[in-house]
């Protein structure tokens, strides 16, 4: 069951130059939401912005009825959004999209995110844990500049940090770093969100050991909700939704 | 007392609102949001006799009070619109039309033939508009004979309301509408999306991948009502309006310029629910204006 609920912006701060959480409250309780699940958006008041603008979930607050989203400031509604005082009122389409597939019993699962495409995997990391598996992140970044915060990340697992640079972390793109270098790596199954072109290589590694590989993607969307066929994914079994059968799609299925 | 309901000529509809094919998917897309059986009539998505990927994406470009698309037809064929949408379908109590494309003549008449079979479709919306498919579609809508052929066929083997959707990428509209009519059209619809494009300007590349796709929404309004102005002074069958319609007075506007009933696309979009919130503002605003039927309200236009 999908809503379109008003929420209330309680909180927005800003990770990195050009990246907001905002923390929305909703009055009522929170239907269920899975992680790698979407929003869709309504940005009011804002010329040149008509459609809804689908951003992931970043994280969940039963108790509080509060989702968190990570905006990147990539154009006109994103813009709006992340400029958002706290008290606005936000009108979301919610939850949608399909999930990230729970690991199956004693499996090590490696979250790895690439820019603002970490958002999904703190939430992921979250039912991890409260699944009682610690969830294990790698997170890539271009420089220190765009380096989002990741201390909610830390109390959730253990993060590795890439960054093109070096200036934080190791250098070099997730693929280079030393955990995916190893012979024996120590995960047997990745959840991936990011760049295109990260998600490829990371899919590419999984296939080459054997894994299972997530990839959430963020193709341009209307609708959100699987009517205007706009944001198809091309896959094995013809074009696919992005928006209700993903965004959350296993690499092998996905023909990029 | 307002009574909402548009007799069609054997298609009635209990309101003048329905939703435009290719936005509102199957309507089950949208039963979460709202009662699909409150609507005037729901279009379903354009269906061809054999299933059709549709285009490459970036299908979807927004652009100033509206959006591109380019998505092709994309749809399952005919063969999985009977056996597996259909009977999911069926029991909306609302109109439930096809919206039928083909890229030959002979595909059309099948699709027509095979749908005229189906109980709960009371009729048709036959595409010869859409601008995004390389064979068929626009190519039949924008020239009088070839419209009138493709039509004039179906109607020998479709026995119920036949819809024509009509394209606005053409001189003069009017004349397609009456060549339609006189093929015998039950109705004709309009408009089908404006063609057009955007480019990336960092990219240098379109935003499409087609190049060129079809635009709606808020923007092409004054365009769609020009034209159905224009339209129902040239025929004699019923119109229904569509075009960047997002709020009842949108709607009334049309209704205003003689559409007998109106379709919602892109602002479906938006709003899931706004095709409910449109027709309780079309009631409202006949009961302050004194207006009692849909009759009463259709053309009065003061000139």
């Amino acid at each position: 069951m999908r809503f379109i609920h008003d929420f209330t912006l309680v909180n927005n701060a800003k990770y990195a130059a050009d990246v907001s959480v905002l923390t929305l409250q909703n009055d009522s309780d929170l239907p269920q939401i899975a992680a790698g699940q979407f929003v869709e958006v309504r940005v009011d008041n804002t010329p040149g912005v008509m459609l809804r603008r689908p951003i992931s979930i970043h994280d969940v607050n039963y108790s509080k009825n509060q989702i968190k989203l990570m905006v990147q400031n990539v154009g006109k509604g994103t813009d709006a959004l992340c400029r958002l005082a706290v008290g606005a009122t936000l009108n979301v389409l919610y939850p949608l999209g399909a999930e990230f597939p729970v690991p199956e019993q004693g499996k090590q699962p490696l979250l790895i995110g690439g820019g603002c495409g970490v958002a999904p995997l703190l939430y992921l990391g979250r039912c991890f844990l409260n699944n009682g598996i610690t969830p294990c992140f790698l997170l890539g970044f271009r420089s220190m500049s765009t380096l989002i915060e990741t201390k909610t990340y830390s109390e959730l697992g253990e993060v590795m940090i890439t960054t093109e640079d070096g200036s934080v972390g190791h250098k070099g793109y997730v693929v280079n770093h030393p955990v995916m270098c190893s012979e024996t790596p120590n995960f047997d199954t990745i959840y991936t969100c990011g760049p295109e072109i990260m998600m490829k290589a990371v899919a590419k590694y999984a296939e080459q050991h054997g894994m299972e590989c997530y990839a959430s993607l963020e193709n341009r969307m209307a609708c959100g909700i699987g009517a205007c066929l706009c944001c198809v994914a091309p896959t094995v079994e013809g074009n696919k939704c992005t928006c209700v059968e993903g965004p959350v799609f296993n690499s092998k299925y996905l023909q990029w | 007392m307002v009574n909402l309901s548009v007799d069609l000529g054997e298609l009635l509809l209990k309101n003048p609102v329905m939703t435009a094919s290719g936005t509102f998917g199957y309507g089950e897309e949208y039963a979460d949001f709202l009662d699909i059986s409150a609507l005037g009539g729901i279009i379903v998505k354009g269906t061809t006799l054999h299933p059709r990927e549709g285009n490459p994406y970036p299908r979807m470009a927004e652009t100033p009070a509206g959006m591109l698309n380019a998505v092709g037809l994309q749809n399952k064929g005919l063969f999985t619109f009977v056996n597996d949408i259909y009977p999911r379908i069926k029991h909306y109590e609302t109109a439930i039309l096809v919206n039928v494309s083909g890229s030959t003549v002979e595909d059309y008449v099948a699709t027509a033939e095979k749908i005229n079979e189906l109980k709960a479709i009371p009729a048709i919306e036959l595409n010869i508009s859409c601008p995004n498919v390389k064979e068929g579609g626009m190519a039949f809508g924008t020239n009088c004979s070839s419209a009138f052929s493709v039509v004039e066929a179906v109607r020998k083997v479709y026995k119920k309301h036949l819809m024509v959707k009509l394209s606005p990428n053409v001189t003069d509209i009017a004349e397609i509408a009456q060549s339609v009519e006189n093929a015998g059209a039950d109705s004709v619809s309009l408009i089908n999306t404006l063609l057009g494009m955007a480019i990336d300007v960092k990219t240098r590349r379109p935003m499409l991948s087609t190049v060129t796709g079809g635009l709606s929404g808020p923007c092409v309004k004054p365009v769609a009502l020009r034209m159905v102005w224009q339209v129902t002074k040239a025929v004699k069958i019923p119109v229904i309006g569509l075009g960047g319609i997002s709020c009842a007075s949108d709607a009334i506007e049309f209704m205003l310029a003689g559409a007998s009933a109106v379709q919602v696309g892109t602002a479906n979009f938006i709003d899931p629910t706004v095709t409910l919130k449109i027709i309780d503002g079309i009631q409202e605003y006949m009961s302050e204006n004194g207006f009692t039927t849909m009759d009463d309200l259709r053309g009065a236009m003061n000139i």
